[in-house]
């Protein structure tokens, strides 16, 4: 295999170390890199690896949750302060995935992967580098576009008012298949109507990504089916979705609309 | 080559193993400690035939880097029965043909064990997501899923 494992202690230390390498993977829980190196990947030839326990904390901070870049989807699920998030983090993966996938590790997934990334985008999603640096998502995402990946050692979200955020992940095997899309919504009401909402595609490009024009066509109005047309029709403008062996890029522009409004207004399917 | 030393509990007995760089643990545990046990299958995360339990969490050994197991407890097919006697999953496979090829059935009885444990009664849905991350291509499931529920059955019996 030649490949060196480094543990560090401290998620800066292995930030300094993943930054000056040229030929280091950073792992956090192994999905992702464990896979590669079981294929040959000859990319990298170092391991890097942090056992800091602030990795792994969920906190309350304001009106905000910082999550650990170590916390795992299986954490998510148990957690009571991040019940909304649970239906996102149940969507990565079977049981074991779910006990090693870290929040971290998910916003580099690369495509189909990524569903709960989605859901971290629409929450306002900041990553916090270990520098202390925040990033926002959108940021992030565009940057590792361009190859960028520094470690991310937290990310932060906003905190959904009860029933305000929504997120389905549709697949064509159940429970545990691969996205054709996920969609995640956040959807703010004043007085019955929709104010600020902010709406992320999974599995629709490269990257988890926004629809701002669904976001635009919402604002202002209510969750029936009157209220939602516009967005519903804005659904799969502007997007290039991937072809892959799942679905077509032809048949995911299709289906969005269908998943959007059935999200909108919760209908079952 | 770096190889690192690793201690964790196996089955119950403490192990002390020499790891090189970037094993897995499914290498560790079928080469390096002899537990043929865990299967390898897909190598990717996709079939499940390596689950085993780290802390009574499934956890997929062909991705588990080998040095993050230090100082934890790890389960297996081979430490599933007592002595002589077959573990209620073991017991109700057996009897509900839930095993065909049987390559896919060590990761299952894990899968189902980790479920056992934390639900002692489960419902049919929810035995069907604790093995949703487990591939079998010959059985169609059915049987599988009927076993898990008549082990749980048989487990509540043993125990009262």
């Amino acid at each position: 295999m030649g490949l060196t494992v480094e543990t560090y202690a401290s998620a800066a230390e292995a930030a300094r170390a993943l930054a000056a390498a040229q030929d280091a993977r950073y792992l956090g829980g192994g999905t992702l890199v464990m896979r590669a190196v079981n294929y040959g990947d000859q990319s990298f030839r170092r391991i890097l690896r942090a056992t800091d326990p602030a990795l792994g904390r969920i906190a309350a901070q304001g009106g905000r949750i910082s999550v650990g870049a170590g916390v795992t989807m299986a954490e998510i699920t148990e957690s009571r302060e991040l019940g909304f998030l649970a239906p996102a983090a149940r969507a990565v993966g079977g049981p074991a995935i779910r006990s090693m996938a870290t929040v971290g590790g998910n916003l580099f997934a690369a495509h189909p992967y990524g569903d709960l990334a989605a859901a971290l985008l629409a929450l306002d999603g900041r990553a916090v580098l270990a520098d202390g640096r925040e990033q926002a998502l959108d940021e992030l995402f565009a940057a590792r576009g361009r190859g960028q990946q520094p470690l991310v050692t937290a990310v932060t979200i906003a905190r959904p008012e009860r029933g305000a955020f929504r997120f389905r992940k549709v697949s064509r095997v159940k429970p545990k298949g691969v996205s054709v899309m996920s969609i995640a919504a956040w959807l703010p009401r004043s007085g019955g109507r929709i104010a600020g909402a902010r709406v992320a595609y999974g599995a629709m490009g490269p990257t988890p990504r926004r629809v701002p024009r669904v976001e635009q066509a919402l604002e202002g109005r209510t969750l029936d089916a009157a209220g939602v047309q516009a967005a519903v029709a804005a659904a799969a403008e502007g997007l290039d979705p991937p072809e892959d062996a799942i679905a077509s890029a032809w048949y995911r522009r299709a289906v969005a609309p269908v998943h959007l409004r059935r999200l909108l207004l919760e209908e079952d399917g | 080559m770096a190889r690192t030393p690793v201690e964790f509990r196996l089955n119950g007995a403490e192990k002390a193993v020499f790891v090189e760089g970037g094993a897995n643990l499914l290498d560790v545990l079928r080469r390096g400690l002899g537990d043929m046990t865990p299967k390898y299958g897909c190598g990717q995360g996709t079939c499940g035939t390596c689950t085993v339990l780290v802390d009574g969490r499934p956890q997929l050994a062909c991705l588990t880097l080998a040095e993050t197991v230090a100082g934890r407890e790890v389960r297996t097919v081979a430490g599933l029965p007592d002595g002589a006697e077959l573990h209620p999953l073991q017991d109700a496979f057996m009897e509900n043909f839930a095993a065909q090829c049987g390559y896919c059935t060590p990761g299952m009885l894990m899968a189902a064990a980790a479920l056992l444990e934390r639900r002692p009664d489960p419902s049919r849905e929810e035995v069907v997501e604790a093995i949703s991350g487990n591939i079998c291509r010959c059985t169609g499931y059915e049987p599988i899923i009927a076993a898990i529920l008549d082990a749980a059955q048989r487990r509540r019996r043993r125990a009262s």
